[in-house]
């Protein structure tokens, strides 16, 4: 399991409050049983009504890391056919000025941090990307800070997950099936594990 | 994906409810309904909508994938503790309000985001004068409020409804049972971390006009004009009279309508079609409105049909559905088309949602949506009631 102390690389604005997951990806787009293939369909139709001016879509953005969001960014289902259909494309990571919490939760379980800022901090952030989309920037887990051309902006995450991610342990799965012993214990003090059902 | 599913039921051992095993249909109405769902319990599914088994007193929410995939290895998920808020709701429904108005209503006034980072729990008299499938209907729509679970003390409601389904507890363990659901309500004197309350006789029927659930108004009323509106919120309703193609301050009601959509895991179950089908009988769907019904599993189907619902449907020009999700996500052929305008009975009304891309969606009560449908616009229920 990898650590995630800091992400580096170009970013990309993508301004708007409340994007929601049927918008990130389609409902159509989830026939499928593997999330391959995802990161061509994300954002399809509001790509498609851009008519290639999505930042998804304009060429200055390719191959960018780092997501910069406004409020309430992955609102909706649980699909995390979301995230990693971002992913897919190519992000590691996202700023924003806050995210709906199934969609955040579905980046912890993939190890992409999502952090929050000021939304006057988001702003600025957005608009020195717009004009500086060749230039890497950094999310810094350990000093909860932005760095980027300008001087750094504070960014925020729940000590939690944050730890999750500095010790390599953002995947939950290894560290609660070594815990099956107590799992029984839990399982065997909750009543309605045992209760009759015929009748 | 069906051949997928269905392998690997088969080879974990998982019961698996397929078409035609008269259990079939959506999670969040045939778990209820099996009994499945109980008080007290912590309930995941891979659906955002999960939040519904909260009426019963349990702890539902959605997960993603990965996630889905630790409950299968360990039984447990690593979560962060929630935050609660009450939230109160007292005094009777007025004709012609149901549970999606109330849910409709709290999101107006809390926001799409007013829930983020915590649970709510519904209280106050008319939640608990309230059948369970109002409540699941009130308790489904918290993850459009941002709460990513809701949930009402259980009662005598709760287990008079789970009383002698399939997977209720039985014979002594029942009488267990009712004793630990009854120990697990809030104390009189909790303490929360945040408390808000309304009044129901204030709650209008309400209709969403813009592309977030957050943006609901009574029928009565008019579109809000970004002066109306804090500054916060004016961005996405820019973008929502843009793709709606609404006018601020122009009334909702006379809206007209192109195709109206009666079911989902909010209102798909026998009491909401009981509802339409009063709106609906010796009526006739508006010329040019194509008009549907969709039961939330096979055993709504069958009772409605038991009841006479389906024909009443069929003699006012719906179609009459199998059971499933259909036009509430649109992963099936039910689809808007182009620019269509739907009266929906489902949950969400995000750009594209009902599968075209410029589609656009109304969300209100079933039985607003059958007043729409026969109308062929945006109505007043009261005035058909």
């Amino acid at each position: 399991m990898s650590q995630v102390q800091s992400v580096s690389g170009r970013g990309v604005p993508l301004v708007g409050n409340d994007i929601d997951t049927d918008r990130i990806i389609p409902a159509r787009f989830l026939r499928c049983v593997t999330f391959d293939g995802l990161g061509a369909q994300v954002f399809a139709d509001d790509r498609a009504q851009a008519n290639g001016q999505h930042p998804f879509d304009q060429p200055h953005y390719q191959g960018a890391e780092i997501l910069v969001v406004n409020r309430n960014f992955g609102c909706g289902s649980s699909r995390e056919h979301a995230p990693q259909a971002i992913a897919k494309w190519g992000i590691q990571a996202l700023v924003g000025e806050s995210f709906a919490e199934i969609f955040f939760g579905n980046c912890v379980a993939m190890g992409i941090p999502c952090v929050t800022a000021a939304p006057a901090d988001v702003h600025t952030l957005q608009e020195w990307l717009a004009a500086n989309p060749q230039t890497a920037l950094t999310l810094d887990l350990t000093t909860m800070q932005v760095r980027f051309g300008k001087s750094p902006i504070s960014v925020a995450m729940g000590e939690g997950p944050r730890n999750m991610f500095l010790s390599g342990t953002w995947d939950a799965c290894g560290q609660l099936t070594a815990q099956a012993e107590q799992i029984r214990q839990v399982a065997n003090r909750l009543p309605y594990v045992k209760w009759n059902r015929a009748s | 994906m069906m051949q997928a599913i269905e392998a690997n039921t088969q080879q974990n051992n998982i019961p698996f409810y397929d078409i035609g095993s008269g259990k079939q249909g959506v999670v969040h109405v045939i778990a209820p309904e099996q009994g499945l769902t109980q008080p007290g319990m912590t309930i995941a599914c891979g659906d955002s909508h999960t939040s519904t088994h909260g009426a019963f007193g349990a702890i539902a929410f959605g997960i993603g994938t990965s996630q889905v995939r630790d409950v299968l290895a360990s039984q447990t998920l690593a979560l962060s503790k929630l935050k609660v808020c009450k939230v109160e709701v007292n005094g009777a429904l007025p004709t012609g309000v149901y549970a999606k108005d109330v849910i409709l209503h709290i999101i107006r006034e809390l926001g799409v985001t007013g829930g983020v980072g915590y649970a709510y729990e519904y209280a106050g008299t008319t939640f608990e004068q309230m059948s369970m499938e109002e409540r699941m209907t009130v308790c489904n729509m918290s993850i459009e409020g941002g709460a990513r679970c809701g949930y009402i003390n259980p009662d005598q409601v709760t287990f008079g409804y789970l009383k002698g389904r399939e997977f209720a507890p039985k014979g002594e363990d029942w009488d267990k049972a009712v004793e630990w659901w009854q120990s697990l309500r809030s104390d009189a004197d909790a303490k929360y971390d945040d408390v808000v309350e309304f009044d129901a006789a204030e709650i209008p029927p309400t209709v969403t006009w813009g592309i977030t659930p957050g943006q609901g108004i009574g029928v009565n009323e008019k579109i809000p004009t970004p002066a109306q509106m804090t500054a916060s919120d004016r961005d996405i309703a820019a973008e929502a009279y843009r793709y709606m193609d609404l006018q601020p301050g122009a009334p909702i009601q006379g809206t007209k309508i192109d195709v109206c959509f009666i079911g989902s895991c909010t209102n798909g179950r026998i009491s909401d079609l009981r509802e339409a089908a009063k709106i609906a009988k010796g009526r006739q769907v508006a010329a040019g409105v194509k008009a549907f019904v969709v039961p939330g599993s096979e055993q709504v189907k069958q009772q409605a049909e038991a009841e006479g619902l389906d024909k009443v449907f069929e003699a006012a020009g719906f179609e009459w559905r199998e059971a499933g999700c259909s036009m509430c996500l649109a992963m099936n052929p039910d689809k808007l088309e182009g620019r269509q305008i739907s009266a929906s009975s489902s949950n969400r009304n995000f750009k594209g949602r009902q599968g075209s891309a410029s589609g656009r969606t109304l969300l209100m009560s079933p039985a607003m949506v059958a007043a729409a449908a026969v109308t062929g616009a945006v109505t007043d229920v009261r005035e058909l009631l």
